[in-house]
């Protein structure tokens, strides 16, 4: 396989468009959390109570065209091996909690993977919608119509005072959880996030490193989302997030203009650096190189690095991970093997860039 | 108001943890949060479950109390998923749908604090269930409005009313037939 079509099998067709506004927000995602009535969740029930969940979405769903999301496909966490799991939490298709515990798990995957719902994870169901850049009103449209889609067949578990009853109760309610994925480098650099984040926190959102909760914010990527879900309708609770993320983006703009006028030769400075470590290293950690890939896509998009595609980045965060690392290499690696194949991969994909001038 | 660890700088996290009934409130800096592990500022570890079961704590380590009630109360159990609100409280997770129910009585408080204040959902209703659950509303009123009318012997009205409660329950019946 060349390293130009395991690119094209590997990142989610989604990731080709761009979206608004996609030079500061990688993805927008809105999930709902949702329960069938009359089936314990799966916290506490067995494999045998679960079972009729997977079954029920691939009697009504699997196999049937949705009008935004075309044909749907159920993948059985049994029948996937780790690798195979590991590479859909990479690709943020399903969490890490459902690849380790396959008790009747699976996952319900539209053919451009912009939508996924997974199946008897911490409930029932997650309705998820993913897409390119700044969308979380489309985000949210979209989700609902899926769920109109499935409660049309389904009997949801629903109380009129407490909304959409979920296993966690910071869930129920709406079951909502917004979130964009943001690049936020020069507001690091400036320092100016630190200062920020407070006053985000007391809004009533969350940040994040891109893995979810407890990891660290890795090549300058946050997550953002809304943390309750009980007395704001839908759209509300969007409109916070998508408020709080606008200003950001005004304020990370105004941060790299900032940068690029009173510090111009320290910034290509560190952006040529970075360009030059990861064209001619043999190893590279996943910390390091999430951080270079960061100061790369700072530089493309404010236009001092010319010819490299600005997906470089969302490809290479997923690409560089152990899963894809492993199925680009057909074995398993060590450590130390995954970092020399990274520095590989990486070095790889930027000469692909200059040889055609892009991928499409 | 300071801090009650380091009684130096202002507290900028206020929580209550309950413990059989009882309210107990805490009032910290972002320091000495910081310094519990609970909360950090900016890289937002803050893990809402280390929160979560410090507010459902019922199981009164603190306290080993005798009092009956209290033990009832810690030992309250979900009838449909056998969760005791205690498991409740150590995990953090509902057991199944009904124990929103089963713990009724105590959740006010926890969702409250969970989300900003409120308890009350105001947002979507299920199209289809949505569609039942304003029937069984409706039925709800007609019941009470048939037991006055009864009481008040007034048996035209209350015959009429009786029929519209059984032509709803009808239709409710109807459509639990075309779901299954
Ligand atoms: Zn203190
Ligand atoms: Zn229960």
């Amino acid at each position: 396989m060349t390293l130009h079509s395991f690119i094209q099998n590997a990142t989610s067709p989604w990731m080709k468009n761009e979206g608004p506004d996609s030079d500061i927000v990688i993805s927008s995602r809105v999930r709902l959390a949702r329960n069938l009535e009359g089936i314990t969740f799966p916290i506490i029930a067995n494999e045998e109570e679960l079972s009729p969940v997977p079954e029920k979405v691939e009697a009504h769903f699997a196999g049937h065209s949705h009008k935004r999301f075309g044909e749907l496909s159920l993948i059985k966490m049994n029948d996937l091996t780790d690798n195979e799991k590991r590479i859909l939490v990479e690709k943020h298709l399903i969490s890490p909690n459902l690849s380790g515990k396959s008790k009747a798990g699976a996952v319900l995957l539209s053919e451009d993977e912009s939508l996924s719902v997974m199946v008897n994870e911490e409930d029932h169901f997650r309705i998820q919608c993913l897409l390119p850049g700044f969308q979380l009103q489309e985000g949210l449209k979209y989700a609902n119509d899926m769920d109109d889609w499935m409660e049309e067949k389904l009997d949801f578990a629903y109380d009129q005072r407490r909304g959409y009853l979920t296993s966690c109760p910071t869930n129920v309610g709406t079951g909502l959880r917004s979130s964009v994925m943001m690049h936020l480098p020069a507001l690091v650099m400036t320092n100016q996030l630190n200062r920020i984040l407070p006053a985000i926190n007391q809004l009533g959102l969350v940040v994040r490193g891109i893995y979810g909760e407890g990891s660290e914010a890795l090549g300058n990527l946050f997550q953002l989302s809304n943390q309750t879900t009980l007395g704001e309708s839908e759209s509300e609770i969007v409109e916070d997030l998508r408020s709080v993320v606008s200003q950001l983006v005004e304020r990370e703009r105004a941060a790299r203009e900032q940068l690029l006028t009173q510090s111009t030769n320290i910034v290509e400075d560190r952006i040529y650096r970075s360009l030059g470590i990861l064209s001619y290293s043999r190893r590279m950690e996943s910390k390091e190189a999430m951080q270079r890939l960061s100061d790369i896509r700072l530089g493309i998009d404010t236009g001092i690095i010319k010819g490299i595609d600005a997906k470089i980045l969302n490809e290479l965060m997923v690409l560089t991970q152990p899963g894809f690392l492993q199925h680009y290499a057909g074995e398993a690696l060590t450590a130390e093997q995954r970092d020399q194949r990274r520095a590989t991969l990486i070095r790889e994909r930027l000469t692909l860039e200059e040889h055609d001038g892009g991928v499409e | 108001m300071l801090c009650q660890e380091c009684q130096e700088r202002e507290a900028t996290l206020h929580f209550t943890k309950i413990i059989n009934g009882e309210k107990t409130e805490f009032h910290i800096c972002d320091v000495c949060a910081k310094e519990r592990g609970d909360y950090t500022p900016g890289s937002n570890s803050f893990s809402i479950h280390q929160l979560l079961s410090g507010l459902l704590d019922t199981a009164g380590q603190q306290k080993p109390s005798r009092e009956i009630g209290a033990q009832q109360r810690a030992e309250k159990q979900c009838p449909s998923c056998g969760m005791t609100y205690r498991q409740f409280a150590e995990i953090g997770r509902f057991g199944c749908a009904d124990c929103y129910e089963s713990f009724d009585e105590k959740l006010d408080p926890v969702l409250r604090r969970i989300h900003g204040g409120n308890a009350q959902h105001t947002g979507k209703v299920p199209k289809r269930k949505g569609k039942d659950l304003h029937v069984y509303k409706q039925i709800e009123d007609l019941k009470q409005k048939l037991q006055q009318l009864i009481a008040e012997e007034e048996f035209e009205a209350a015959a009429t009313t009786r029929d519209e409660i059984r032509s709803l329950e009808h239709s409710l019946k109807g459509k639990g037939g075309e779901s299954s």
